[in-house]
């Protein structure tokens, strides 16, 4: 029933499409990683005036879907002249760079947010502490502070990352050619759906499982202090991080 | 300011509350479903359910989408054929919601499988033990005490399932997606309406969490501040 051939034929396409996805996901999840530690430093903060822009953004971009933001980065950005003459112009009218940019923005509210709730929970005492045994500041954020939070977040910015992973097959809607628009490329000139979107499937399956098995990896090298038995805390995490999820 | 094209783009809101309202109950089904497989004793329900769950969550929505609506227009050609029908076009909005709602169930099913877990096994054993049916159980004793710990979960769920909505205008609905690209072509003002309807979505979503919020709290009353969370 499936076309073998077909598929080997496409095989070359599809792994091209898989470089586009990783792409995207790597340059996207990276520039989220590094922008969302300092803005959930702010989103946790004691000031208003540090919390509340930064709630603003991570409210706005997680409260519309990805597709609007990516439409309005990519087709309407161009109505304002402005920017058509701007220096950003080269950049603006490229479709990877809209792409990289929606998925930005959008992982690091998400990933913002993630951060943030490991900071809120982090233990008082544990800070306290560290200021007690003399630590400056900056000792106590390098070595106390943020290794901790990291730890709490790892499980679900794992999902952040799956999720992301799943988010740029909407590039495919600006006319970038990853995984998903290879196997609707195939569909339309074949019209089979096996060697078209069941081949896509496979591959962000196996994207899938690849990275869960990092991030397991990853939990099991900074978690390893956890006794394996009471990894309750592990499958606690696991479930809230389900309610940080995108469309 | 928006060119007499705001009814329009209104409506398009009307089109995309339906689906997800539609899209939501056919998940609620599905969830409720797939939890109560998780769940049973039998082996092959359960392992039906994980798989559900496993591959709907491994898979972008956008992909399943696509594979729903074009497989099932396949198969519904292959059935008209063989029973010497004509040729039957699948209907945007049933393939758009079934679609939808397929694919939140998977998310649904662990909300509500994670709040039925939640309520001691002994008060289902002494539901049993009174003389109840299994369906009795569910719904006098299992339900009503579930739902308050599947709010938070459900209103996620929903907020997510509202942006994903946005998706069905690639398969063709007609939806606020759909409208504003079709008023951006017309006005040549993409920008306008796309931050028309990124409001409308907030908007919604505002409404949404303030509404569930309170719903959770009404829920919650009577239980203690630290264990209702």
């Amino acid at each position: 029933m499936i076309n073998w051939s077909l598929v080997v034929e496409m095989l070359p396409a599809f792994f091209s499409g898989l470089q586009m996805t990783l792409v995207l996901l790597v340059t996207s999840a990276l520039a989220g990683l590094v922008l969302a530690v300092p803005l959930a430093v702010a989103r946790s903060a004691h000031s208003r005036l540090a919390r509340w822009p930064v709630f603003g953004f991570t409210y706005v971009i997680r409260g519309t879907p990805l597709l609007v933001q990516l439409f309005i980065i990519y087709y309407g950005l161009p109505q304002f002249g402005l920017i058509r003459n701007s220096t950003l112009w080269p950049l603006l009218r490229d479709p990877w760079f809209c792409a990289w940019l929606a998925f930005t923005l959008n992982t690091t509210a998400y990933t913002t947010e993630i951060f943030a709730g490991a900071i809120r929970t982090t233990p008082s005492g544990e800070i306290e502490a560290a200021r007690a045994m003399g630590l400056s500041r900056a000792q106590v954020f390098r070595d106390v502070f943020w290794p901790g939070a990291w730890r709490r977040a790892l499980p679900q910015y794992g999902n952040e990352v799956v999720q992301l992973m799943h988010a740029t097959a909407l590039a495919s809607t600006v006319t970038i050619v990853e995984i998903l628009r290879v196997g609707r490329d195939v569909y339309t000139n074949y019209l089979v759906l096996p060697e078209s979107f069941g081949m896509a499937a496979v591959f962000y399956l196996a994207l899938t499982v690849t990275i869960t098995l990092i991030f397991r990896a990853l939990e099991r090298h900074f978690l390893r202090h956890l006794d394996p038995r009471s990894s309750a805390t592990t499958v606690a995490a696991q479930q809230t991080g389900i309610q940080n999820v995108r469309a | 300011m928006f060119q007499g094209y705001l009814p329009m783009i209104l409506d398009g809101l009307r089109v995309t509350l339906s689906i997800a309202f539609v899209s939501l109950c056919i998940a609620t089904v599905f969830g409720m479903l797939g939890a109560s497989a998780k769940l049973s004793s039998s082996p092959v329900l359960r392992h039906t359910a994980g798989a559900y769950t496993t591959v709907i969550r491994a898979l972008p929505d956008l992909l399943l989408m696509l594979i729903v609506f074009y497989g099932g227009q396949i198969l519904l050609n292959r059935f008209t054929q063989a029973q010497g029908l004509g040729y039957i076009d699948i209907d945007a909005f049933a393939a758009g919601t079934v679609t939808l709602g397929f694919v939140f169930g998977a998310y649904l099913t662990e909300t509500f499988r994670g709040a039925m877990l939640a309520i001691p096994r002994g008060q289902m054993e002494a539901g049993h033990a009174m003389g109840l049916s299994r369906l009795q159980v569910m719904r006098d004793i299992v339900i009503p005490q579930m739902v308050r710990h599947a709010i938070p979960g459900f209103t996620n769920n929903w907020l997510v399932l509202l942006k994903a909505t946005a998706l069905i205008s690639i398969i063709g609905l007609d939806d606020m997606v759909h409208r504003a690209s079709l008023a951006s072509a017309a006005t040549r003002e993409p920008f306008t309406f796309y931050a028309l309807i990124g409001l409308i979505y907030l908007a919604v979503t505002t409404v949404s969490i303030v509404t569930l919020g309170a719903l959770n709290r009404r829920m919650s009353r009577g239980i203690r501040a630290e264990a209702a969370r």
